[in-house]
Parts: structure tokens; C-alpha cells; sequence
């Protein structure tokens, strides 16, 4: 296999052509944050939280590490002032929706503010952990994304969930950066053969479906 | 069925014939035809004129058809006479009758269906003349008005796949990709970036089969040029398409439609067929040995599948959402393959330059944006339609020779050019050449050609809003500096509009556009924090008024505006009393009306029903509402204003 050689926070690095930023950064011992990233899963970026700097030539631009390929010659910073701002920024914003598990560990280490913006409580990140781990380790499609922008959501597809979930057991929901509703939901997942089919998706973070459901399955 | 048409030659026969048929035609009538002009009842005036001409006997010696826009959008339904030229615009079916018997055979004029000018009150007879027209050089849109899109002839006669003939022809697919450089066509969906060197990268990339998509999934707000050009010259772009495949190497095309362009759909598909059975699609086209077929993909109705790789990924019959682009389309596109995207409006430029030559075409612009750009030019301006203008035309052109000014005699305060994605020009540069580069260096950007003119009644906080409102909504929410980031934004935005701003808003606005700017994952989120910064830029003292006064200057933010009822002008007449939704105003006949500001939810009605005599309802915003009169009582005849 052919090997690049870049340089990476001023550290000279030969890496598989075919590998990312992010995992050449990671086997030469540099740590980026992810969020949305798991290496049995094709890379995503959605966080964006492992975006890096990179200057090629005289242009300087953000990328996001985990899907950016590497290349000969490439100078890479993963701490530089731009970078750190910016992912000061995601965490904050991310506060605003869901700001428990490892996006509270990743506030304390970078020091964000809890409280910059308007809170607006949803407890996903949509980093679509579960949903890819559904779809590519399981192949079981029991999760999916409905709704795109602000409305944006993870839901269950009860008739796919209700044959495939039982036999995995909540898989999905140890890869869950958030834990707050999903652990709480794990609790019940050994009765879920008993779960009745419903014709709506079931949110996974919606307190009211949420409650919906393991009515159904107790 | 339609012969087969195999060689240059028999194009060139069968053209002669189809221009002498037509030349044989004493009179045409053609009755505008695209979306709009059938919204005010183009197809039954059609349907009209047939039956009146048969009525009358003299349907042989008249062509009747029905072509797409006609571009003067406001005066749609538009009828266009040949050869006198004779225009009339907003025609209704009541006028169908006299326009047959006086106009076509009496040849008399109709006056009242004549252009009129709003300003000067002067009528224009033939099209050409008219302010709107005369502005304007329609080299790609001028075609539609004499085009019937559902009729393959039409195109052929006015010349139509004689490039394509000139290319398969006369052309190798590398001298078409120098041509196409050298007239330096930017792509007019937005980016502006090189055609040619686009077609060269699909070419030259390792892997195949190649594929060429057109792009069709116009959204920006107020923009509707490719809509027009697709359901008005499907052919045109369909021939650049083809082109396009020649020169790249393709066998395969898409035409990607937007799924709210149900005529265009229409349109494209009966073209595409067309097309099939005159042999310009399918295999040995035209008698050489390439071969190339298009098939037409309808969007669902996300915005973001503009978005080159979003439109792949739909293409492919997955979700709509961008992907990561480190590696090109235009190397690893549709399933991984090398896949060209131009937008509608670059393809139908395509068949110019090969007819006319990479030097015609670059003669026309500026130094480094070339030909013509079509703008739809929509707003506080007289003349609202599509205008097509050469690069390097300046904005007063646009806005004051062509589009007539702004109404009711208001100043210019603003246009937002470029949608979302772009960002509003303030009047300091009106003067400012139409061209990529420069609409870049003051914040906005081409876009795909929305204008939208502003008057000074406009609230540029509120606009700032407007645009972050749609794109919360159209964000496709897969990574969270856009999704979460254009949240934020919309809701301190919503914050300022209601009053409840803080100091330091400003900044947080900056900072976190800065990000969304830097870290989003595709050109939505990347550009989304234009509108705000260019607002913010240019008129930060209206953002100041909002915020340290809770004051809106012009009016417009309902959460700072209160309605107050004139004491001394108030002549009791009760229209506010009878039409208030909430019950909010105290009166009656004989007293001076008063407004409850605790009941009043600021709908306007009182403002709009109050009659223009007395004018008695203001709208106040930044200071208290004057007390209530103590004596509420009209003794008097008061002054009329």
C-alpha cells in the first residue's frame, strides 16, 4: 500500500493513502474530540467537531478531519486559535439542545460557557450513531432520520423494530454521546417483543412517545 | 411518427422545409405560455383564438401558438402579432373577439391592450420598443417568445442542433471542452465557477461510465429564470446538454427537476421524446457514432438538493443530503462516477458558443465574467419579470432603465441579490457592475439570479430574518454548525424583531456566523450567514435602533410598533371600531377613538381601514404612546388633512 507523508501539528507523519486526517492523527498519538464519529462505521461528518486546519500551498481552509483524505505534503493543525474557537462554538451550541454526557466532558475541557445560547432541550445530537449503527453493523434499518432542518429527528420504524430490536437488545444505544433518554429506554428493551405495532415513527428523545411505548410494552 | 433524422444534411433539408412552411404563414399570433401567464388564463385565451379564428374563417392563413414566457411577468397574459410585432399585454379572454376581428383583419391597433409607461404614460406598439425590452439583450431568453416548447420544429427552424451538428461534426470533444474555456462561461447556478474546466475535470477523471446532470432544482426565493427556460426552450438546454455528454464522454444525462415545476417536467419530458424520434437522442446521433440518452429526475422537494452532491445522492435514489465533497463530483459523483452538474441556464448557453464561437461570446461582459446573466427582478420595482442583461451591466440599469424604479415614488434602499446564499447591496453600490467577482468582494454573491429590489419601507433586521427563517426550514440538518448554528441565529434575530435585543446580540451574531461560515459541511451552511452579515454590515445602525432604542425604523417589526389613533384627527367614523379582530378600540359615533394597547395585536387593520381623508392611525415605534384625550367628545368639524 502507498504511503503519503504529511505533517500534523508539526509532527511528520507517513500515513496509508487511503487513510483519513482523522486516523492518521489518531495512530501518531494526536487526540481530535468526535462526536458523530466510530471506526466500524463509515465516516459522516456531521459534529464537526474534529475540524482541523489545513494549509495546502498558500490557502488555508477548515475541514472536517474524519472524512478529509490525506495528501502528500499536506500541514495539518488540529489545535490552532481558529480551531479551538470553532469547536467552542459546536459544544456551545450544543449545550443548547442536549448539553449531558460527552458533550458535557468536552465543555469542561475546552470551558464553555453553559449558557450562551437560548436553550432548546431535544437530548440528540443527531449524530446518527445509532441509525448508521443500525443500518451498516446490523443491517436492520430499525432507525431512521425524519424531518430536515431545525425539525430534524431519530426515530424507531415500530413494524422494522418490533421483528429486529428484540434480538439485539440496545445495541444502538451504548454508542448514545448523550445518555440521558436512550439509557432510560435501554431499561425496557428486554420486553420489547411486546411493544404493539403503531403507524407512527417513535421519537426517540420525545418524552410523550417515549412514555407512549413502554405503556405498551409493561 | 416523425422521420428519423441521420446525417447533417438531412437537418439541414429538413429545416428548409419546416422555414419555408413557415415562411408561407401570413399572420402569427402567439399567446404567452409559461406558469404564470397560465395562471391568468393564457391556455382558455388560446383555446379562444381558435375557436374565434375558425368562427372567422381564416384560421389557414394564420399560425396560432402558445410559446413559454414572454419575460414582462407582471403583464402577463401577453399576445405577441407577427410580423407588424404588435404587443398586447395583460389580455384577457373578453378581448380575444376584437383582437381577431379588428387587429387580424383589420389590421387596426387596439390601444387599450398597448404597454403603456407607469411613469411617462407613453404607449409602445411593438415589443422591441418598450423601456423593459430595450434595456436588455436576450441572446439565451429571446428565443421563448417564438418557441412553441411542445413543438420540436419551432426549435429546429430557428436553428436549433446546428451546434450540436457543429460539434459532432466538425469538433473532437477536446476542441468543444477549449472552446467552451476560452469563452470562459461560469456556472449561473450560483458558484460562478469555470464550465470548461468542470467538462475537462469529468473527462480527464480515471473512472467510467461519465455522467452529464443538469440542474434543475431551482429554490432560491423570488428566482424563477431556470423555471422559465426550461418549460419555455427545453431544447435549448437539452441540446447544451448533449453537447456537454460529446464532449465529456458521456452516454448518460439527468435533467434533475424541481418537483414544484410540473410544467417544466411536462415540457421536458415531451421534448426529451421529441427529440428520441428525430434521432438527436439515442444511438449514432445524426448519422456519427456517438450515442447518449437523458432521462428526467424529479426532486422531492428539498431545497438543499441544489446542492451538487445532495442532487447526486437523490439521483441515486437516497436521501437528499449533502455529502462530503474533499473528493469532487465531478470525480466521484453519481454511484462514485464521474458526473458533471450544470445548472439550466449555463447549458443553454452552450449551443451559442459553438455556433458563434468562443470569441463572439467572450466579446460580451467583463474581463472575468463573460455573456449575458438572466435575473428574475422581483420586489419594490415597477417592472417586475426576467431580465437577461450582459455581464458588467450595473445595477441602476437594472433597477431604474429596465425595471422602471421603485413605486409610489420611494427611495432605493437595497437589493438582495444571490438568495440565501447571497446578501443585500446597499444604495452606495448602485453602480456596481453586474459580475461574480464583484458581487463576492461586498458580501453578496451571483447566486442563480434572484433580485429582489428593496424599498426604503423595508426593514433590513426583518429581511435578515426572513431568510434565516427559510433556511432553518430548508437546512437539511445533517451537521451542527448549520443546523444548530442557523437555530441560533433565527432565534436572537427573532429576539431583535420582538424588542427584547441585548447589547452585545451584534457580536454573537458575528461570532457565530464566523463558524457556521468555517465549519459547515456544504455550500447551505457555509454561505447561510450572509444575509445577517451583509445586513449587519451595511445598515448596523437599524440592528442598533432595534436593539439599544426598540425602535424599528421603518416600521415593519410588529413587536416594536405600536398603533395610536390621532386625537385631533379622528373623526369618530367607527371603521377601526367595526373592523378591530380584538375587540382592542373604544369609540363611537361622535368620539375620539382610542386604541386599548393591552387588547391590541398589532394586525394593521385600523392603519389600513382608517380612510385616506383623515388618516388618523399612526404607527409609532421607540417612544411611549401618548395618554388618552380627557375629553373625548367631537364638537367640532376638524380640518381634513
Amino acid at each position: 500500500m502507498k504511503k503519503v507523508s504529511l505533517t500534523i501539528d508539526g509532527k511528520e507523519i507517513s500515513a496509508s493513502e487511503h487513510a483519513t486526517l482523522l486516523q492518521a492523527a489518531r495512530d501518531a498519538g494526536i487526540q481530535i474530540p468526535t462526536l458523530c464519529h466510530d471506526d466500524r462505521l463509515a465516516p459522516y461528518g456531521s459534529c464537526r467537531l474534529c475540524s482541523v486546519e489545513i494549509t495546502s500551498g498558500k490557502k488555508a481552509k477548515i475541514v472536517a478531519s474524519c472524512v478529509y483524505p490525506v495528501e502528500n505534503g499536506l500541514v495539518v493543525e488540529t489545535m490552532s486559535p481558529r480551531i479551538v474557537k470553532i469547536r467552542r462554538v459546536i459544544l456551545e451550541l450544543l449545550q443548547a439542545s442536549s448539553p449531558k454526557g460527552r458533550v458535557e466532558e468536552l465543555s469542561k475541557v475546552y470551558g464553555t460557557s453553559t449558557d450562551k445560547f437560548e436553550k432548546e432541550l431535544t437530548f440528540c445530537i443527531l449524530c446518527g450513531l445509532c441509525v448508521r449503527y443500525c443500518s451498516e453493523v446490523k443491517k436492520a434499518h430499525a432507525l431512521g432520520f425524519i424531518g430536515r432542518g431545525i425539525e430534524k429527528q431519530v426515530v424507531f420504524f415500530p413494524e422494522i423494530a418490533l421483528k429486529s430490536c428484540p434480538g439485539c437488545e440496545g445495541e444502538c444505544f451504548s454508542l448514545c454521546p448523550t445518555g440521558i433518554l436512550p439509557n432510560k429506554f435501554a431499561q425496557s428493551v428486554p420486553s420489547f417483543g411486546k411493544v404493539q405495532p403503531t403507524v407512527f415513527p417513535v421519537r426517540l428523545w420525545d418524552e410523550d412517545n417515549f412514555l407512549n411505548l413502554t405503556r405498551n410494552i409493561t | 411518427m416523425a422521420k428519423k433524422i441521420r446525417s447533417p444534411e438531412e437537418l439541414l433539408q429538413f429545416r428548409k422545409k419546416v422555414v419555408a412552411f413557415k415562411e408561407a404563414v401570413k399572420t402569427r399570433i402567439i399567446v404567452s405560455g409559461g406558469t404564470c401567464c397560465l395562471a391568468k388564463g393564457s391556455k382558455r385565451i388560446f383555446e379562444l383564438f381558435r375557436e374565434e379564428l375558425d368562427r372567422q374563417n381564416i384560421a389557414a392563413g394564420v399560425e396560432l401558438k402558445s410559446s413559454g414566457c414572454h419575460s414582462f411577468c407582471e403583464n402577463e397574459v401577453i399576445v405577441l402579432i407577427l410580423p407588424e410585432e404588435i404587443c398586447y399585454m395583460r389580455v384577457r379572454a373578453e378581448d380575444v373577439k376584437e383582437i381577431v376581428s379588428r387587429t387580424i383583419i383589420k389590421k387596426e391597433i387596439m390601444e387599450r391592450l398597448l404597454y403603456k409607461d407607469p411613469l411617462t404614460g407613453e404607449q409602445f406598439i411593438k415589443e422591441g420598443e418598450i423601456p423593459f425590452y430595450k434595456h436588455q439583450s436576450q441572446i439565451v431568453f429571446g428565443n421563448n417568445r417564438f418557441i412553441d416548447p411542445k413543438n420540436i420544429e419551432d426549435y429546429i427552424a430557428s436553428g436549433g442542433y446546428e451546434a450540436l451538428v457543429k460539434a459532432l461534426q466538425t469538433m473532437t470533444p477536446e476542441e468543444v471542452i477549449t472552446e467552451v474555456k476560452k469563452a470562459n462561461i461560469r456556472g449561473r447556478g450560483g458558484g460562478g465557477f469555470p464550465a470548461g474546466s468542470k467538462w475537462e475535470t469529468t473527462r480527464n477523471a480515471p473512472n467510467n461510465p461519465k455522467y452529464v446532470v443538469v440542474n434543475c432544482d431551482e429554490g432560491d426565493p423570488g428566482a424563477y429564470m431556470d423555471r422559465a427556460l426550461m418549460e419555455g426552450n427545453p431544447h435549448s438546454v437539452l441540446e447544451g446538454l448533449i453537447i456537454s455528454g460529446y464532449a465529456i464522454g458521456a452516454q448518460e444525462g439527468f435533467i434533475y427537476i424541481r418537483q414544484e415545476y410540473p410544467l417544466a417536467t411536462e415540457n421536458t419530458l415531451h421534448a426529451i421524446n421529441q427529440a428520441r424520434e428525430y434521432g438527436f437522442l439515442g444511438e449514432n446521433i445524426l448519422g456519427s457514432t456517438f450515442n447518449f440518452d437523458v432521462e428526467v429526475h424529479r426532486g422531492a422537494g428539498a431545497f438543499v438538493t441544489g446542492e451538487s452532491s445532495a442532487l447526486m445522492s437523490a439521483i441515486e435514489g437516497r436521501v437528499g443530503q449533502p455529502r462530503p465533497k474533499y473528493i469532487r463530483t465531478a470525480v466521484s459523483g453519481i454511484w462514485g462516477k464521474p458526473s458533471n452538474l450544470n445548472n439550466v441556464e449555463t447549458l443553454a448557453n452552450v449551443p451559442l458558443v459553438i455556433n458563434k464561437g468562443a470569441d463572439w461570446y467572450s466579446s460580451i461582459g467583463t474581463e472575468n465574467s463573460k455573456g449575458t446573466k438572466i435575473f428574475s427582478l422581483v420586489g419594490n420595482v415597477n417592472n417586475t419579470g426576467l431580465v437577461e442583461v450582459p455581464m458588467g451591466t450595473t445595477i441602476r440599469e437594472i433597477v431604474y432603465d429596465i425595471g422602471g424604479g421603485i413605486p409610489g415614488g420611494r427611495q432605493f434602499k437595497a437589493v438582495q441579490i444571490g438568495g440565501p446564499s447571497g446578501g443585500c447591496i446597499p444604495s452606495q453600490f448602485l453602480d456596481m457592475p453586474i459580475d461574480y467577482d464583484e458581487f463576492t468582494k461586498v458580501g453578496a454573491m451571483m447566486g442563480s439570479g434572484g433580485m429582489i429590489v428593496m424599498d426604503e419601507d423595508t426593514c433590513m433586521v426583518d429581511v435578515a430574518r426572513y431568510f434565516l427563517d427559510f433556511l432553518s426550514d430548508e437546512s437539511c440538518g445533517k451537521c451542527v454548525p448549520c443546523r444548530e448554528g442557523i437555530r441560533q441565529l433565527h432565534k436572537i434575530l427573532m429576539k431583535i424583531v420582538r424588542g427584547d435585543g441585548e447589547e452585545g446580540d451584534i457580536a454573537l451574531l458575528e461570532d457565530l456566523s464566523e463558524v457556521i461560515s468555517a465549519a459547515s459541511l456544504c455550500a447551505l451552511g457555509q454561505t447561510a450567514a450572509n444575509p445577517v452579515l451583509t445586513a449587519i454590515k451595511y445598515f448596523r445602525e437599524e440592528f442598533l435602533a432595534h436593539i439599544n432604542e426598540k425602535r424599528c425604523p421603518t416600521k415593519v417589526c410588529q413587536g416594536l410598533v405600536s398603533y395610536f389613533i390621532q386625537p385631533d384627527r379622528c373623526q369618530g367614523c367607527t371603521a377601526c371600531l367595526k373592523n378591530c379582530p380584538s375587540g382592542a378600540i373604544d369609540g363611537g359615533k361622535g368620539l375620539i377613538h382610542v386604541i386599548i394597547q393591552e387588547k391590541c395585536v398589532k394586525c394593521g387593520i385600523c392603519f389600513e381601514v382608517c380612510p385616506d381623508r383623515y388618516r388618523a392611525v399612526e404607527k409609532l415605534s421607540g417612544g411611549p404612546v401618548p395618554p388618552v384625550p380627557a375629553d373625548r367628545e367631537i364638537t367640532r368639524r376638524r380640518v381634513e388633512r
